[in-house]
C-alpha cells in the first residue's frame, strides 16, 4: 500500500434505535485504507460490516467520528456527492432499464456527453465481458451475469473507491471461484481501491491485500492475510479463520507454559495466569508415543484426498485436530497411542 | 442529508392528512355541534340557538299538543330495524361467504385469480346500478315476480318494498366485503393442520368446526364489521327496494336534509349512527383482544 | 379425498356467483330490449343506446361525472402517492396516519356526506362541481393509497440507494428510479380512485348543485321518476366502464416489475 489514505475512518460509532432500545452496531472503529488496496472486512453475521460500508457510501450517517475519502472529509455528504460506488449484495440493477442504461446511469447523472457515455459504457461492459448483453433487461440475465453488470455499473464512473457488500454470496461455488479471480484482475486493471465485505474467510484470505476481522462492532485485528492466519492476536480471530486447536494453558514465570497434567513447554509468552494456546491442525506433527510434547489417543482418521485429518483425544479430555499431508504412511488404528509434537514457532499464546 | 427526514415526511403527509382532516374530520365536528342546535333559517340551522340535547330527546319523546312529553317509538323502531337488518345481512353474508372463501382457497392459482376478480368486480361496480338490477327483477311485472306469482297458491305476492327485498339487496351489495377478508385468511391456511386433524380422528365436519373455523376467526370478525357498518348507514338499498315502509337510519337522515329540512335533527341522527358504529367496533376490538389472550 | 375440498362449497360458490351476476346480466339483456316497458321482452335493438347518446341531460351528467372523476382521481392519487412515500419504510407512526387516511373507508358515507354539506353551506361554499371535487378527492385518497403503498412495500430500498450511489440526487432518484418502478401501482391507484368517484352516488347526491348532476345522481332521479329502458342502457354503460377499469387495475397490481 502506498503512503496516502484512500479511505480514512476515524472513531466511527453508530447506533440504531433510540433510548433504551438503542443498539450500538459500530463502536469507535478506525481504519486507514491505502490507495489501490484490496481491503476486506471479515466477520460473522451481524457484526456491523454492512453498516460500516453504508456509512462510507453515505446511506447512513455516523453518530460520531469522521469519514474522509481521498483526504476530503465527507462525513455529512449525501451519497450522490461521494466519489465511491457500491456493488450491492442483491445487485440492485434497475429492472426498468437495460444493461446499457444501467451502466450509463451514473455517467448521465454526471452530465457526460452522449457519445462519451456510449464509449464508456462499452468499455465497462467489455471489461466484464458483457458487451453482447447491452440491450437486455436485468431479468433476462443469470445471477453471474447480473453480478458482472453490477460491477460494470459501479466501475463505469471510475470512483475512487469501490464498495462491495458480499457481491459473490448469491453465486454457486464454481461461479464464485471464477468471479473471485476476475474481481482481483479487475481491481488490478482499474487501479481502484476495493473495500470488500464477506463472511467467507477463504475468500477474504485469497483476495485481499489486508483483512480486518470484525466482531460485535469492533475491529479485532487488521493485517495482511498471512498475518491474520498465522499470528492471530485474539482467540475469536484464531477461531473464526480456518480450523484451529485451542488449548487451555497456564503461563508460569520463567517462560514456561503448563498444558494440563504436568506437561510444561518452554516458551516466551510475557503473560501470567490462564491463557489459550492456539495451533493450526497442519502445524502439529505425529510422533512415536513419548517422543512428542505429549501423548494422545487417536479417535479416528478421515481421508481428505490430499491429507489425513486425525482427531485425537488429549489426556486431560478435549479433542485435537491434526492434519497430516503425507498420506502415503500406513494408516493408524483408532484407539492407538500416539505422540503429539507442538513446535514452539507454531504455537500462539492468546489472552482468554 | 438536507431537510430532516421527519420534516420531509411531515411535508409529504400534509396534503393527504389535511384534505381528510378538513373534509372529513372538521365536518364531523361541526355536525356534532349542529346536532345540539335548533332548526331554522333558510340554511336549516338556527346558528344563534342555545345548544341543548333536545334533538337527541326527540328520538324517544315527543311534545304533545298540551306540552306534555309522550314516548314516540317510531324513530326507535327505525333504529331497531336498521340494527336488525344489518345483523341479518351480516349473518347471510357469513352463511354464503364462508363456503365461497373456503372453496376459493382450495383452487389452483389461475382459477383462484379468476374467482378473486369475479368477487372483486361487484365490489367496485356501481351500487346504485346493482340495486336497480334487483328492482327490475323483483317488480310486479319482473321476471322473478311473474314466476313466483304463476306458482303461488296465495295469489299475487308483493316481492318489492319489504324487509326481505331490502335484505336481499343489502346482502347482494356487501357480500364481497365478507368474502374477501375470509379468503385472505384461508389463503394463508396451512392445510397440513387439516391433515393432522383427520389423522387424529376428526371427521370432515368436526375438523371444520375445530380447526378451520377457529383459524378463520379474525377473518370472520373483520368481514362482519365490513358488512355490518355500511349496512347500518345504508341508504340506496332501502330507498330503492324498501319503498316508504321499511325505512332505515340512512333514509331518515336523508329526509332531514331534504323535505323535512331539519338539519340539527339530521345531525343528531348521524351522531347516533356514528355512536352505534363505535359501540360495535369497540365490542369487536374487545372480543378480538379477549381471543388473542 | 382432496383435503382442500369441502362438500357443498362448490355448489354454494356457483350459486353465489349466479346471485352476484344474474341480476346484472338481466339488466344488460333488457337494455337491448326494444319494448318500452322496461321489463317485457319484445326484440333486440340498440334504440335505447341511441337515445342516451342524444339525451342532453345524460350528456351533461356524463361530462360532469368525467370531469369530477378525473379531477378527484388526480388529486387523490397525488396526495396518496406523497403520503405513501412518507409512510413506507420503517415509519414509526404509520398506524396512526393510516387510521386517518382510512377514515373515509370506515365511516358511513351518508354521515360524511351530510356533514360536508353542512360545512360547505356554513362556509358559503357553493354546491356543485367544485364542492363535489373536494369531497371526492378526500374519500378517494384511501383507494389510491392502498395499491401504491403495496407496490412501494414490495420495492427494495436498494434501488433508490443505488441511484443515489450513482450520483442521482433525491429528485433525480425519484424521477429516474422510484417513479418508473412505482408506475403500475400509481396507475392501479388512479384507476380505483377514478372508478370510486365515477360510481359514487351519495356524496354527489348531497353536494351536487342545481344543474350539475352526475350520472349516478341522474340515474337515481330517473328511477324515482319511473323505470324506463333508457335507465337500463345507461346503467349497462356504467357497469361496463367499471368492470373494464377494475380489471385493468387488477392486472396492473399483479404486474411484475
Ligand atoms: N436500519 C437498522 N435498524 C436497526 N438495526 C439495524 C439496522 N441495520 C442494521 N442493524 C443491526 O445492526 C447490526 C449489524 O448489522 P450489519 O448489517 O452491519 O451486519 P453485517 O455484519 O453486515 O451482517 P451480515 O453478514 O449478516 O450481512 C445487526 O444486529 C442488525 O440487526
Ligand atoms: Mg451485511
Amino acid at each position: 500500500m502506498s503512503g496516502s489514505s484512500a479511505v480514512s475512518i476515524r472513531n466511527i460509532s453508530k447506533s440504531f434505535g433510540r433510548g433504551a432500545s438503542a443498539v450500538r452496531v459500530l463502536d469507535d472503529v478506525s481504519v486507514e485504507i491505502g490507495e489501490r488496496e484490496f481491503f476486506t472486512l471479515l466477520g460473522p453475521s451481524g457484526c456491523g460490516k454492512t453498516t460500516l460500508l453504508r456509512l462510507i457510501a453515505g446511506f447512513e450517517l455516523a453518530d460520531r467520528g469522521v469519514i474522509a475519502i481521498g483526504g476530503q472529509d465527507l462525513t455529512q455528504t449525501p451519497p450522490f456527492r461521494r466519489p465511491v460506488n457500491t456493488v450491492f449484495q442483491s445487485y440492485a440493477l434497475f429492472p426498468h432499464l437495460t444493461v446499457e442504461q444501467n451502466v450509463g446511469f451514473a455517467l448521465e447523472e454526471q452530465g457526460m456527453a452522449r457519445d462519451k457515455i456510449r464509449s464508456r459504457v462499452g468499455e465497462a461492459l467489455e471489461m466484464v465481458r458483457m458487451h453482447s448483453f447491452a440491450r437486455r433487461r436485468p431479468s433476462e440475465l443469470s445471477g453471474g451475469q447480473q453480478q458482472r453488470v453490477a460491477l460494470a455499473r459501479a466501475l463505469a464512473p471510475r470512483p475512487q473507491v469501490l464498495l462491495l457488500d458480499e457481491p459473490l454470496s448469491a453465486l454457486d461455488l464454481k461461479l464464485r471461484k471464477e468471479m473471485q479471480i476476475e474481481l482481483k484482475q479487475l481491481q488490478a486493471e482499474a487501479g481502484i481501491t476495493f473495500l470488500f465485505v464477506t463472511h467467507d474467510q477463504e475468500e477474504a484470505l485469497t483476495l485481499s491485500d489486508r483483512v480486518a476481522v470484525m466482531q460485535g462492532g469492533h475491529i479485532l485485528q487488521m493485517g495482511p492475510p498471512r498475518e491474520i492466519y498465522e499470528a492471530p492476536t485474539h482467540r475469536f480471530v484464531a477461531d473464526f479463520i480456518g480450523d484451529i486447536n485451542l488449548l487451555e494453558a497456564e503461563a508460569l514465570p520463567g517462560d514456561q507454559l503448563r498444558i494440563g497434567q504436568g506437561v510444561t513447554l518452554p516458551m516466551a509468552h510475557g503473560k501470567a495466569g490462564a491463557v489459550t494456546l492456539a495451533i493450526r491442525p497442519e502445524r502439529a506433527r505425529l510422533t512415536a508415543p513419548g517422543a512428542g510434547t505429549l501423548d494422545a489417543t487417536l479417535i479416528h482418521s478421515a481421508y481428505l484426498g490430499t491429507a489425513l485429518l486425525h482427531k485425537l483425544e488429549l489426556p486431560g479430555g478435549g479433542t485435537f485436530l491434526l492434519r497430516q499431508s503425507e498420506v502415503a504412511q500406513t494408516p493408524l488404528e483408532s484407539g492407538s497411542r500416539v505422540g503429539l509434537a507442538l513446535p514452539a514457532d507454531a504455537l500462539r499464546v492468546l489472552d482468554q | 442529508m438536507s431537510a430532516s427526514p421527519t420534516l420531509r415526511r411531515l411535508g409529504l403527509l400534509t396534503p393527504a392528512l389535511a384534505t381528510i382532516g378538513l373534509l372529513v374530520g372538521v365536518p364531523l365536528l361541526l355536525m356534532f355541534w349542529i346536532s345540539l342546535l335548533q332548526k331554522g333559517g333558510t340554511s336549516g340551522v338556527d346558528w344563534a340557538s342555545v345548544p341543548s340535547g333536545a334533538n337527541y330527546l326527540r328520538l324517544v319523546w315527543e311534545e304533545d299538543f298540551d306540552g306534555t312529553m309522550i314516548v314516540n317509538t317510531s324513530y326507535l323502531l327505525i333504529l331497531l330495524r336498521s340494527v336488525l337488518q344489518a345483523a341479518l345481512t351480516t349473518g347471510l353474508c357469513l352463511l354464503f361467504g364462508l363456503p365461497v372463501a373456503l372453496w376459493m382457497a382450495g383452487l389452483g392459482r389461475t382459477q383462484r385469480d379468476i374467482m378473486l376478480l369475479l368477487i372483486t368486480i361487484p365490489f367496485w361496480t356501481n351500487l346504485l346500478v346493482r340495486n336497480y338490477a334487483w328492482l327490475i327483477i323483483l317488480r310486479e311485472d319482473g321476471l322473478v315476480a311473474q314466476t313466483v306469482n304463476a306458482v303461488s297458491p296465495f295469489g299475487p305476492v308483493q316481492l318489492l318494498y319489504n324487509d326481505l327485498a331490502v335484505a336481499i339487496g343489502l346482502t347482494y351489495s356487501f357480500l364481497p366485503f365478507m368474502i374477501l377478508p375470509l379468503y385472505t385468511v384461508f389463503e394463508k391456511f396451512d392445510w397440513r393442520l387439516l391433515e393432522a386433524a383427520h389423522d387424529l380422528g376428526a371427521t370432515r365436519a368436526r375438523a371444520l368446526r375445530r380447526v378451520v373455523l377457529p383459524i378463520a376467526g379474525p377473518g370472520i370478525l373483520a368481514g362482519s364489521l365490513l358488512v355490518f357498518i355500511p349496512c347500518l348507514g345504508a341508504f340506496v338499498t332501502p330507498a330503492l327496494l324498501g319503498g316508504g315502509k321499511t325505512l332505515m337510519l340512512g333514509n331518515i337522515i336523508q329526509m332531514q336534509f331534504g323535505a323535512s329540512r331539519n338539519w340539527p335533527f339530521g345531525a343528531a341522527l348521524s351522531v347516533v349512527l356514528l355512536a352505534l358504529m363505535l359501540i360495535v367496533m369497540t365490542s369487536v376490538a374487545l372480543l378480538r383482544n379477549r381471543r388473542a389472550k | 379425498m382432496n383435503i382442500r375440498r369441502f362438500p357443498m362449497t362448490r355448489e354454494v360458490s356457483l350459486l353465489v356467483l349466479a346471485y352476484l351476476y344474474v341480476p346484472v346480466l338481466v339488466l344488460v339483456v333488457y337494455s337491448f330490449n326494444a319494448n318500452r316497458t322496461a321489463t317485457i321482452w319484445s326484440h333486440a335493438s340498440l334504440d335505447w343506446y341511441g337515445r342516451i347518446l342524444t339525451n342532453p341531460s345524460i350528456q351533461a351528467a356524463t361530462v360532469n361525472s368525467l370531469i369530477l372523476a378525473f379531477a378527484a382521481a388526480i388529486g387523490a392519487t397525488t396526495f396518496a402517492l406523497l403520503a405513501a412515500l412518507a409512510t413506507s419504510r420503517a415509519f414509526p407512526r404509520r398506524g396512526a396516519v393510516e387510521a386517518v387516511l382510512n377514515m373515509p373507508l370506515i365511516l358511513p358515507e351518508i354521515v360524511v356526506a351530510v356533514a360536508t354539506l353542512m360545512l360547505f353551506v356554513a362556509l358559503g361554499v357553493q354546491l356543485g362541481l367544485g364542492a363535489m371535487i373536494l369531497a371526492h378527492t378526500a374519500f378517494c385518497i384511501p383507494f389510491a393509497y392502498l395499491p401504491i403503498r403495496a407496490r412501494l412495500e414490495g420495492m427494495s430500498r436498494s434501488y433508490e440507494e443505488a441511484a443515489q450511489d450513482l450520483y442521482a440526487n433525491r429528485f433525480r432518484t425519484f424521477r429516474r428510479v422510484t417513479l418508473p418502478l412505482l408506475w403500475p401501482g400509481i396507475l392501479a391507484g388512479f384507476t380505483l380512485a377514478f372508478v370510486t368517484s365515477l360510481d359514487d352516488f351519495l356524496t354527489s347526491f348531497f353536494l351536487s348543485g342545481p344543474g350539475t348532476t352526475t350520472l349516478p345522481v341522474y340515474i337515481f332521479s330517473a328511477i324515482r321518476a319511473g323505470i324506463t329502458p333508457e335507465i337500463n342502457a345507461i346503467s349497462t354503460v356504467m357497469l361496463v366502464i367499471s368492470v373494464l377499469l377494475v380489471s385493468l387495475s387488477f392486472f396492473l397490481s399483479r404486474l411484475r416489475r
